[in-house]
């Protein structure tokens, strides 16, 4: 009996000194870690809605979005967040529009985990040392007021029509960011644009 | 103590070469594989064990007498995931990118099998200074290795090292280097060659 007791007392006055530890750590790090993510959204949130000076959060039927404003308050632009499954990770990109949902503006990839030197190349191509960024930059100014985007292999995309040029050796990312971009828009424009 | 008593030295040194964890014991293989794409995150991932391995060895070796045998091995999981979650949780905080890139294998080295390995052969057997010193050893053989192991491969793979371009131009990179299977066959040819050379010294 004696010998249990004393075994119960080690084990949870180590849990508990533990607990303590942890505890009081998250005190002093989760602030700074939350702090940098938001950061990092506001870098991003800025970089694909250009020309504005702040923007707000606003959310409707559970979607995040981002209305860029100008100097005078007048809301620009919007951008959300577009996630999915990449070819071996979770894929998380932001999507800058026009007030229509009609032209993309820009749009940045947050979260990728894909193969690297393939799939990885729809952040950053290392091998393209003038433009590493080409891939996502394709989808700078695509009209989507009639099509979709589609991707194209060995041909020259036409960007009036919506079409990209997927990733030599990474298709299926290449395809994964063009569907993402796809299924969010279209559910996003219904929700954005119904009044009230 | 009747056991003869190794030097301090060879207590250190021993981690380093001989008792290698990576490339003689075999042990840590699966962070050893996975994070070694670049030589920073195989760096990164080295000196994220070390702090854990050392914080540990240290604390078990000064309570290795009030922990009853019994519960010894919870009693170490607690410790080292709880050093485990101090590093994951300053490294998120401090240094966020690298964090990103080194992904889910920062929480997973509470189930590196060298930590609680030294624990379980060594610090719970030590005292503190030696147990520290073995720790410092184990983890940094592990570091070199991991080190070495990335940038063979960040070289081959990408042409760079630490993010530095080291190869001309021309050199076009074989990626499978950077891929898993670059893993198996550099970590193949690495202990092989030493174990090449501890033949060869008889």
């Amino acid at each position: 009996m004696k010998k249990s007791t004393n075994l119960i007392i080690v084990l949870t006055t180590t849990a508990i000194i533990s607990g303590l530890v942890l505890a009081s750590l998250d005190n002093v790090t989760q602030p700074i870690i939350e702090a940098h993510a938001s950061e990092v959204l506001k870098n991003a949130v800025t970089n694909v809605l250009p020309g504005i000076e702040s923007y707000d959060r606003e959310i409707k039927e559970g979607v995040e979005f981002f209305l860029g404003k100008n100097l005078n308050g007048t809301i620009q632009n919007v951008a959300f967040q577009a996630v999915g499954n990449g070819f071996q990770s979770k894929l998380k990109i932001l999507v800058g529009m026009d007030l229509e949902m009609k032209t993309i503006l820009a749009i940045k990839v947050l979260e990728q985990m894909e193969t690297p030197g393939l799939g990885t190349k729809i952040e950053t191509d290392p091998s393209d040392k003038k433009n590493p960024g080409w891939f996502y930059k394709q989808f700078f100014g695509l009209n989507l007021a009639k099509e979709k985007i589609s991707y194209l292999k060995n041909e020259t995309p036409n960007k009036e029509k919506g079409q990209i040029m997927a990733i030599t050796g990474a298709t299926i990312s290449s395809q994964a960011v063009v569907d993402i971009i796809n299924d969010a828009i279209i559910k996003n424009r219904k929700i954005f644009l119904k009044q009230g | 103590m009747a056991k003869t008593k190794t030097s301090l030295l060879a207590e250190f040194t021993k981690g380093l070469w001989q008792e290698n964890p990576v490339l003689s014991m075999l042990l840590g293989l699966c962070p050893t594989l996975a994070v070694t794409s670049s030589a920073i995150n195989g760096l990164s991932m080295g000196l994220a064990v070390i702090f854990t391995l050392v914080m540990s060895s240290a604390l078990i070796s000064l309570t290795r007498n009030l922990i009853p045998k019994e519960v010894r091995i919870p009693v170490f999981i607690i410790i080292i995931a709880t050093f485990v979650t101090i590093t994951d949780r300053s490294m998120a905080a401090y240094v966020p990118d690298l964090h990103k890139a080194l992904g889910a294998f920062i929480p997973l080295i509470v189930v590196n099998c060298i930590i609680l390995g030294r624990q379980e052969a060594f610090a719970s057997k030590n005292n503190v200074g030696r147990s520290i010193i073995d720790a410092l050893g184990m983890g940094i053989g592990f570091t070199m290795t991991l080190t070495v192991l990335g940038s063979i491969r960040e070289i081959l793979g990408s042409g760079m090292l630490f993010g530095a371009q080291v190869m001309p131009d021309a050199f076009a990179p074989w990626l499978v280097m950077i891929l898993p299977p670059g893993a198996f066959i550099t970590l193949g040819l690495l202990i092989g060659t030493a174990n090449w050379i501890n033949a060869k010294k008889g």
